[in-house]
């Protein structure tokens, strides 16, 4: 056909191509050579500067080059009056943009940008936010550029409520951009604590972090905008959580002291690792040098710590003694008194009064939560299979009123597993550490010392430093596995219920000093091994093993005898 | 004396049809493109300022010539009018005529410099007696000109005329008396009025399109533009952000997911209703053809949306009226969702320097492989082969005869072939150039679409374009308004009680709105409702209608495609253009004549 246009065929474009790439690689690998030997012979000139340049701006990523630039420019500045180092690092500001734009997300372009910047005798920071907002724009996700926009302001000296209101525009034009979210939530407390009229020393404490009620309000729109508009969006969801959250104060919450054992268990609001000289003992005025120890070999964090006080200190049952452990880290103090006659003394801060299962939420005035479980079951109504809004209502519940809410806690639970299959197991087991909390606070209520979850679908244990006094505990019927490490912390049990389980592991039962009885009937306990652990508790005289495949074993009878001598009532 | 005329064509391409031309073209055909007037694509021309002053004066009825000597044995002639398809063209000026303030003051330098803003600026200082006289100037410069075309002067005029007379009653030529206080520029005395002498002086800043349109960012347009590699003859700017007209006030509709989670006037549960529906609808369900043949407002409703969702839903993102079907209503959202994030927070793109760059990006595709332009360049009339019924050749307004293969032209030309002559429908078409944007932001560079469901019963739902400077479509510190609906009366009367309402004119007594500068109406056939077949006329000889009154631009995509397909049922559609540096040239011709280099796209002759 006539008057058309004639086009090379893709071969021909092919071959070019090829070639092109060829004469490309000769030069490219020549001047990497170049390099290489001029580094080797310690040569910090211009020409070298040039040939890293030719190479770096056809690949960023290549590290040694970027080291041997940076080994030239501090020679350079050796040589070089200020105002010509200023235009160098100048000339080096510009080459790393070229460099971003070939690629976006090279860690030695970002890397030695950031030096740069540091070693630039007349730094323009407001040039550098730009480039960064430039950045964020084209993609709001590159960490790079978020972690270098970090260190620009804070050399920047940028105010927080400007930084405050980057977020809000970013957050704007994507709010499913969790690097925003997180931004906003460590600028905050800067921006609205409470700080400025408290002393600098208390300040600096976490208590203070807190942000102002205002603030939170305002925040709560924010973010409830971004979870009605898309309630599958993750995001916004966890900056709630974390809007909502508090942090634990750390203190002794507890101290425990047997005059029998001549035992002192001190317990503590999270887990801690007690170095010597940090939790000091005073008996009766005086102090006394102890060895403290985690309640089991494997801890070495733990809420709760005990020590063996000199024998014959406290055993005289007519004296009575003072007590007090100083925590000096953390300037907290437990004091109590073991009176004439008493086996036993404690001092125990009540879970209630400290409302420490508010679902780790915050001190928020009822009324603000109560208006934002209803907004949340507003949109739940909406969108009555929508997990992370399941969620969050469970836990606003939860730091409403745990025990009134019990009912409808375990319903959204069951929609849950269902809604999130995958996920059932972590709801089993979130559900399992609910419900013990709510049984300690029953047990709290009744004022005693009997410990009851049975037939509650447990699977899992938590919060045992809370039942340190318990000295029955009725575990029957549920699915747990085992008796994990953390059991060790019931110092005064007495007796252990927890038949019909699948218990194949009882690690827990270490060094109980009281326990007695343990009633283990319908488990899978299967070797002699895993009994082991019950010959560290002393006083154990009762053992119901009863439907668990170590009954079996052939001459189980006399091998249990021999292991556990003091057990006089086994049943098998 | 004429080259053109010496060769056989394959196609002769009259007036507009660029997208045909340049597919032609490029599959390797002779084309040539003949345009009567000085610019190209007629209806879908854009103009300067001064240049649409221009236009509206020449909108006038050429004569017709008996040109029967040349014709050649067995042949016979067929007549092309050239009817107008522009009405009740009417333009208004609600500013100050020129700079005078330069002049009268021109004694001290002080306050020339400082009146060379414009006369609002300057009135604190010279006080109430200045005044005066800039009031009066306003109102001497209210320019009212009409051109009815011929033939259509059928709509009643007579009321504009009325209410223009009240307005100029108080403001006698000559007086120099204060007026009565419903004086735009007197409530608002910090804004700076720009004067039609400087509208003039910056004319070229203009870019005034015939239509109003977008493109739609998955549209048959665009999807065109990049098949066939056009795309690069232009640049494109995204719509920024979709309002609406509503009880009174310019609101924004939230349509992404960012505006729901920005949007102040919608309730969190309104958000999580919008954006459900919005997710839901986007796939077909079986509980909505239970809808079919209802209307989309009955299917809204009964989604439970509230009064703020359906709104938003029906007028601005379906874009259509209370009793559209539902499957209609749900096509058009599923459309606009489609095409919603391809390039912006809107499903729209608009081109720089206005829509008349997209024809002539087509001309230039179609010139650099090998089409002839002739501007200024009438046709008269058709050569029918009397034996083969086809024709043979045209007839220029020059008197040469140019022989032909095919013929491609528009349809007004041929209207009185029609076999049932059915009456033309039309488009009102108003536009305006203001002070200000409707809806202020933190950017003054939005360009919006703006929905207005009818302000009163039976009268047309209107679309409306706001265009600020950064489209280059007008001069900074203006915006450009296009607004556009189907005809129900003259485009004065269909238009102007909403710009009086929208905006601040002399005749609107709310003030506060963006001031209107300057304002022409007119009436443009409707091309949608044009009969492209049914012509009697030879099967050689194709026709093709003028611009539509949708916001898209599908009508005219795929009229050109059809024709493409009936003049070259084998070939293919606009094929990607190859590369420059792929093209081979033959042993003899340089690459200096390639097809690549800049064409010569105005060939005078």
């Amino acid at each position: 056909m006539h008057g058309r246009v004639k086009v090379k065929s893709t071969a021909q474009q092919e071959e070019e191509k090829r070639k092109e790439r060829e004469k490309k690689l000769k030069i490219y690998i020549a001047a990497r050579d170049g390099c290489f030997t001029k580094r080797k012979e310690g040569v910090f000139d211009d020409e070298a500067l040039q040939l890293t340049q030719q190479l770096l701006s056809s690949n960023p990523d290549f590290a040694t080059l970027w080291n041997y630039r940076r080994e030239i420019l501090m020679h350079l500045e050796t040589v070089k009056e200020v105002d010509e180092v200023q235009k160098i690092y100048e000339a080096e500001l510009l080459f790393l943009e070229s460099c971003l734009k070939v690629n976006p997300k090279s860690y030695g372009s970002w890397h030695h940008r950031s030096w740069v910047s540091a070693r630039l005798p007349r730094p323009d920071w407001a040039r550098e936010l730009s480039l960064c907002d430039r950045c964020l724009s084209l993609d709001d996700r590159n960490f790079h550029c978020w972690d270098y926009r970090r260190m620009v302001v804070k050399m920047f000296n940028v105010p927080v409520d400007q930084e405050l209101k980057f977020t809000d525009r970013l957050i704007g034009s994507n709010f499913s951009n969790y690097s925003s979210w997180h931004y906003r939530s460590t600028l905050l407390p800067l921006l609205h604590t409470t700080a400025s009229e408290l002393p600098p020393m208390q300040a600096e404490s976490p208590k203070s972090n807190r942000v102002c009620e205002e603030q939170l309000l305002k925040e709560y729109e924010l973010v409830q905008n971004a979870f009605f508009t898309d309630p599958n969006d993750q995001s916004a969801w966890f900056y709630y959580r974390w809007l909502l959250g508090r942090e634990l104060e750390e203190m002794i919450s507890c101290l425990h002291v047997s005059r029998e054992e001549e035992q002192v268990a001190v317990v503590f609001s999270r887990p801690v690792n007690v170095q010597s000289g940090c939790l000091l003992l005073v008996l009766d005025g005086q102090p006394h040098a102890v060895e403290w120890k985690s309640i089991h070999p494997r801890f070495k964090h733990s809420p709760v710590w005990i020590c063996n006080l000199p024998p014959g200190t406290i055993s005289e049952i007519s004296n009575e003694h003072n007590l007090t452990v100083h925590w000096t880290e953390k300037h907290s103090r437990k004091d109590c008194t073991l009176f004439t006659g008493h086996a036993e003394s404690w001092c125990q801060d009540s879970a209630t009064d400290q409302e420490l299962f508010r679902s780790e939420l915050s001190v928020e005035k009822n009324s603000v939560l109560q208006s934002e479980l209803q907004s949340v079951q507003q949109l739940q109504e909406l969108e009555p299979l929508n997990k992370w809004c399941l969620l969050t209502l469970i836990l606003l519940m939860r730091a409403l009123d745990p025990l009134s809410y019990e009912k409808e806690m375990l319903a959204h639970f069951q929609t849950l597993k269902e809604v999130d299959s995958m996920r059932s197991a972590y709801y089993s087991d979130l559900c399992s550490k609910f419900m013990i909390e709510n049984t300690i606070l029953k047990m709290e209520y009744a004022e005693v010392r009997v410990f009851s979850v049975s037939d509650k679908n447990l699977s899992t244990l938590c919060h045992l430093d809370q039942l340190v006094l318990v000295t029955h505990i009725n575990l029957s019927c549920n699915q747990l596995l085992c008796l994990p490490p953390q059991f060790a912390m019931l110092r005064c049990l007495e007796v252990l219920e927890a038949d019909n389980n699948s218990i194949g592991n009882l690690e827990g039962l270490y060094h109980l000093p009281k326990l007695e009885a343990v009633i283990l009937k319908d488990n899978k306990i299967a070797t002699l091994a895993d009994l082991e652990p019950l010959t560290s508790c002393p006083r154990l005289k009762r053992l119901d093993l009863r439907g668990n495949p170590v009954t079996q074993l052939a001459n189980v009878e006399s091998e249990l005898a021999k292991l556990l001598p003091s057990v006089l009532d086994l049943l098998l | 004396m004429c080259f053109y005329s010496k060769r056989e064509y394959l196609i002769v391409i009259f007036d507009h049809i660029s997208v045909v031309a340049a597919a032609c073209s490029r599959v390797g055909q002779r084309v040539l493109h003949l345009d009567r007037r000085s610019y190209y694509a007629a209806n879908w021309a854009s103009f300067t300022f001064n240049g649409l002053l221009s236009w509206i004066q020449q909108q006038q009825v050429s004569e017709t010539q008996d040109w029967c000597d040349l014709l050649e044995e067995g042949e016979e002639l067929i007549q092309l009018s050239s009817q107008s398809s522009i009405r009740n063209l009417q333009v208004f000026t609600y500013t100050s005529k020129e700079d005078e303030v330069e002049e009268a003051s021109a004694d001290s330098v002080n306050t020339t410099e400082e009146e060379q803003h414009g006369p609002g600026e300057t009135r604190c200082a010279v006080g109430s007696e200045r005044l005066s006289q800039e009031v009066s100037r306003t109102h001497h410069s209210l320019q009212h000109m009409e051109i009815p075309a011929e033939g259509f002067c059928s709509l009643n005029i007579s009321p504009i005329f009325q209410s223009q007379a009240t307005i100029t009653e108080g403001a006698e030529p000559e007086a120099e008396q204060p007026q009565s206080p419903a004086i735009p520029s007197q409530s608002e005395p910090s804004r700076k009025k720009i004067s039609f002498a400087q509208l003039e002086k910056e004319g070229r800043r203009f870019n005034i399109d015939l239509v109003s349109k977008l493109m739609y960012s998955r549209g048959s347009l665009v999807e065109l533009l990049i098949k066939s590699n056009v795309s690069r003859y232009a640049e494109f700017k995204k719509v920024s952000r979709i309002l609406t007209y509503r009880n009174g006030e310019v609101e924004q509709v939230p349509c992404t997911r960012a505006d729901v989670f920005a949007s102040r006037q919608l309730s969190v549960v309104e958000k999580r209703k919008l954006m459900r529906f919005l997710t839901s609808c986007i796939e077909e369900k079986d509980d909505q053809s239970a809808y079919n043949g209802r209307p989309y407002l009955e299917f809204l409703r009964d989604q439970k949306l509230g009064e703020n969702l359906q709104h938003f839903l029906l007028y601005s993102i379906a874009m259509v009226t209370e009793d559209t079907p539902t499957e209609v209503g749900l096509a058009s959202t599923r459309n606009f969702l489609r095409c919603l994030g391809r390039y912006g927070n809107t499903p729209f793109l608009f081109p720089l320097y206005g829509l008349g760059e997209i024809p002539q990006c087509f001309c230039r595709m179609c010139a650099v492989f090998g089409g002839i332009y002739c501007l200024r360049h009438s046709l008269r009339c058709l050569l029918l082969d009397t034996a083969t019924n086809r024709c043979k050749a045209v007839i220029d307004s020059r008197g040469q005869r140019i022989s032909c293969s095919h013929v491609l032209l528009e349809e007004n030309y041929v209207h009185e072939r029609k076999n049932v002559a059915t009456p033309p429908r039309f488009l009102s078409r108003a536009v305006l150039i203001t002070d200000s944007s409707l809806h202020g932001s933190d950017s003054e560079q939005e360009v919006s679409m703006v929905t207005i469901p009818p302000i009163t019963e039976g009268a047309p739902a209107v679309k409306m374009v706001e265009l600020s400077s950064s489209t280059m479509t007008c001069m900074s510190g203006t915006y450009l308004v296009h607004l556009n609906c189907s005809s129900v009366s003259s485009a004065y009367q269909d238009l102007s009680p909403l710009i009086t309402t929208m905006f601040s004119t002399p005749e609107s007594h709310d003030q506060g709105r963006p001031s209107v500068l300057w304002c022409l109406y007119f009436n443009m056939e409707d091309g949608s409702a044009m009969e492209v077949e049914g012509h009697d006329l030879p099967s050689n000889v194709y026709v093709c209608s003028g611009p539509d009154g949708e916001l898209g631009h599908e009508h005219a995509i795929t009229q050109a495609e059809l024709i493409f397909h009936k003049i070259l049922p084998e070939e293919d559609f606009c094929p990607p253009a190859p590369n420059p540096e792929d093209i081979l040239y033959d042993g003899g011709s340089a690459p200096s004549s390639g097809p690549e280099e800049e064409p010569s796209l105005q060939l005078e002759v």
